[in-house]
C-alpha cells in the first residue's frame, strides 16, 4: 500500500516563535495524481511546500518520499531525488538569459560545474536541450533576453521550463498561475496538465477552476489543519470548506 | 550583463590593458607602478567575491598579509626561489582562506562581514605575536633573487614586467572564472539562492570554493607585493587594509571587471598627488569616497557601462 505513496506527511507541525502556522498536517500524494492543495490565505500552503523540500526545518512529525525518511535532509539533496519546487513569486535568475537560466538547471548532471578554469562555452552542448525545454512552453524567441526582462507570464514560464529541465518526479507548483492573465492562466494549465504525464503534481492554486480541471485530488487546509480531502466535487460540497472560503479573501 | 562586447572588443580591451601596463614604466616610477598592480590584483580577488558571489568580506587583509610575510620568510631564512616562495604564500593564504570561508559561512550578510573582520585581527594578532615577523618593524630585506635561476629581478624594469606578467596572468583567471560552468552557479546563487538550492545545488559548497580561490588571489597580491617592494609590514594584515579594499572596489564598481583596478587607480594617484598635503589625503579620499557613492551607486566603471548600454 504505501509504495504508491509517493510523499507522505505524518503529523507535520510547523511553529515560528509558538505561531502554529501547519498543526499536525498528515498528507498522503498518490504516484501519478495531481494533487491541488487549497485554502484561504495564511492557510500554511507555502508553509506545507517549505517543510516538504526542506526549505524549513519541521518542528515535530515526519516526511517520506518513497516510503523514506527525508525529515532531516538538506534542501538540495531532495531536489535531487527528483522532489522539485517552484516558488510564489516567480524565481529566475534576472541577469541570466532564458536560455541559460534554463542551462542551470541542465548543467548539474553533466559534472563540470565547478570547473572555474573551463570556458563557459562547455556548456554549449547543453543548448539544443535547452531550447527544446523553451519551445515547450513558447519561449523559443526570447531565448536570448535577460529573464529579469520577460513579463511577469513570460517568467513564470521560464520558471516551469527550468524546473522541467530537471526532470522532476515530483512537481511542488506554488499557485503557478497567480497574478497571470486570462489567456496565461490557460496555456499553463495545459502545460500542466501535459507535463504532469509521468510524473506527480502537488500544486497551490486559488483558480478553483484550474483546480476543478487538473486535481485527482484536493486537500483543503484552513489555519494550518486539514479541513477537508477528496475530488473537487466532495471538497466543494463540504459545507466547513464553503464556510471557509466566505469566511475570508480566497 | 548583457553580452554587447563583441569579440572585437575583448580583443581590443585586453591589447589596451597589454599596451597601457607595458607603457607604464617609462612614464612612471616601476615600483608606483608595481604598487598599483599588486592593489589591482588584490581588489580583483576582492571582487570576484564581492561582485559576483555576493558576498562582503571585510578580513582580506589576512590573506594578503599572511602571504606577503611567508612568501618573505621562504624567500629570506628558508633560501627559496621566487616562485617557489610566492607558490608558499598563496598556498598558505588559501589553507586560511579555507578555514575563514568554513568558518563564516555558516552566518549570511553583515554577520558573514564580521566573522571574516574578527578571524583578520586574529591574524593581525598572530603576526604581532610571532618572532620571525618583525613584529612593528615588519619583515625587512626580502632579496627578490632570479626568476628560474637566470633572470635578476633586481632590476626594477625586470621585476616590474615579472609583476605584470603574474597581474595580467591573474586577470585572465579571474575573468575565465566568472565566465566558466562555475561562474554561471555562482551568479544564479547571487541572483536567487533559494531557486539555486531548489534546482539541486549544495551553494555552500560553491560559495567556499569562491571564497577560497578569492583568498588565493589575494594572497598572491601579497606575495608579489613581498618581492617587489621587499617588505611586509603589519599595514598589509591590518583591518584598515580590509577597508580600504571594499573602499576602492566600490569606487571603481564592484561586479565590473576592470572597476577594482580602476578603483585602485584612482585611489592611489589621488593620494600620491595630494601627498603633500599630509594627513589630509585620508580626510579627501574620504570625501571623494561619499560623494562617488552617493552620486554613482555603480561606481566609476558601472556607471559608464550603464551609460553605454543604454545608448545601445
Ligand atoms: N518564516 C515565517 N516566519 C513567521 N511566520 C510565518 C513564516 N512563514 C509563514 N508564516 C506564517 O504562517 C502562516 C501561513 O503562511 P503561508 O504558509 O505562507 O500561507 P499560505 O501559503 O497558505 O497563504 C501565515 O500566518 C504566515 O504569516
Ligand atoms: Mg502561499
Amino acid at each position: 500500500m504505501p509504495d504508491d505513496l509517493i510523499l507522505e506527511t505524518r503529523e507535520v507541525t510547523k511553529e515560528f516563535r509558538g505561531f502554529v502556522a501547519v498543526a499536525g498536517v498528515s498528507l498522503k500524494v498518490k504516484r501519478g495524481s495531481i494533487h491541488g492543495l487549497i485554502g484561504p490565505n495564511g492557510a500554511g500552503k507555502t508553509t506545507m511546500f517549505n517543510l516538504l523540500t526542506r526549505f524549513l526545518p519541521v518542528t515535530r512529525g515526519t516526511i517520506l518520499h518513497r516510503g523514506e525518511d527525508v525529515t532531516r535532509m538538506p534542501p538540495a539533496q531532495v531536489a535531487r531525488r527528483g522532489v522539485v519546487r517552484s516558488f510564489q513569486i516567480s524565481a529566475v535568475f534576472g541577469s541570466l538569459t532564458a536560455l541559460e537560466n534554463v542551462r542551470i538547471a541542465l548543467q548539474r548532471p553533466l559534472g563540470t560545474s565547478f570547473r572555474f578554469w573551463a570556458p563557459s562555452r562547455s556548456l554549449s552542448v547543453l543548448d539544443d536541450r535547452a531550447r527544446a525545454l523553451l519551445a515547450d512552453v513558447d519561449l523559443q524567441d526570447l531565448a536570448d533576453v535577460p529573464a529579469g526582462e520577460l513579463p511577469y507570464g513570460r517568467k513564470r514560464a521560464l520558471e516551469l521550463a527550468t524546473t522541467l529541465a530537471l526532470e522532476p518526479e515530483v512537481l511542488l507548483l506554488d499557485e503557478p498561475t497567480a497574478g497571470m492573465g486570462h489567456e496565461d492562466v490557460g496555456r499553463v494549465a495545459e502545460l500542466i496538465k501535459r507535463v504532469a504525464r509521468g510524473r506527480t503534481v502537488l500544486m497551490v492554486e486559488h483558480n478553483l477552476s484550474v483546480v476543478a480541471d487538473l486535481c485527482d485530488t484536493i486537500t483543503v487546509l484552513a489555519r494550518g489543519s486539514v479541513l477537508a480531502e477528496g475530488s473537487y466535487a466532495q471538497v466543494s460540497a463540504d459545507p466547513s470548506v464553503r464556510e471557509a472560503y466566505i469566511g475570508s479573501a480566497a | 550583463m548583457r553580452r554587447v562586447w563583441s569579440g572585437q572588443a575583448v580583443f581590443m580591451g585586453w591589447a589596451s590593458l597589454v599596451a597601457l601596463g607595458v607603457a607604464a614604466p617609462f612614464v612612471v616610477y616601476p615600483v608606483f607602478a608595481m604598487n598599483v598592480l599588486v592593489m589591482a590584483l588584490f581588489a580583483s580577488a576582492l571582487n570576484l567575491l564581492l561582485g559576483y558571489a555576493g558576498l562582503l568580506s571585510f578580513g582580506h587583509a589576512a590573506f594578503l598579509g599572511s602571504a606577503a610575510y611567508v612568501t618573505g620568510l621562504a624567500a629570506k631564512t628558508w633560501g627559496f626561489g621566487v616562485l617557489l616562495s610566492m607558490a608558499t604564500g598563496v598556498a598558505v593564504a588559501a589553507a586560511l582562506g579555507l578555514v575563514f570561508g568554513l568558518l563564516a559561512l555558516r552566518r549570511s550578510g553583515i554577520y558573514f562581514a564580521m566573522i571574516t573582520l574578527g578571524l583578520a585581527q586574529v591574524v593581525y594578532f598572530l603576526v604581532v605575536q610571532m618572532p620571525w615577523t618583525g613584529g612593528e618593524d615588519g619583515l625587512q630585506g626580502i632579496p627578490r633573487g632570479k626568476l628560474l635561476g637566470f633572470l635578476d629581478l633586481g632590476d626594477s624594469f625586470a621585476m616590474y614586467f615579472f609583476t605584470y606578467a603574474v597581474f595580467l596572468a591573474a586577470f585572465w583567471l579571474i575573468q575565465r572564472t566568472i565566465d566558466s560552468p562555475f561562474g554561471q552557479v555562482l551568479r544564479a546563487i547571487r541572483e536567487n539562492e533559494p531557486r539555486a538550492i531548489s534546482l539541486g545545488y549544495d551553494v555552500q559548497r560553491y560559495k567556499l570554493l569562491a571564497f577560497v580561490l578569492s583568498a588565493a588571489l589575494a594572497g598572491l597580491a601579497g606575495s608579489l607585493k613581498a618581492i617587489a617592494m621587499q617588505f611586509a609590514t603589519l599595514g598589509d594584515v591590518a583591518w584598515q587594509r580590509s577597508g580600504e579594499v571594499v573602499l576602492m572596489t566600490l569606487l571603481g564598481g564592484m561586479g565590473t571587471v576592470l572597476g577594482p583596478s580602476v578603483g585602485v587607480l584612482l585611489v592611489v594617484t589621488m593620494e600620491n598627488y595630494l601627498a603633500s598635503l599630509g594627513s589630509w589625503v585620508t580626510v579627501i579620499t574620504g570625501a571623494v569616497f561619499v560623494v562617488m557613492v552617493m552620486a554613482f551607486r555603480r561606481g566609476v566603471v558601472g556607471e559608464i557601462q550603464a551609460l553605454l548600454s543604454r545608448r545601445s
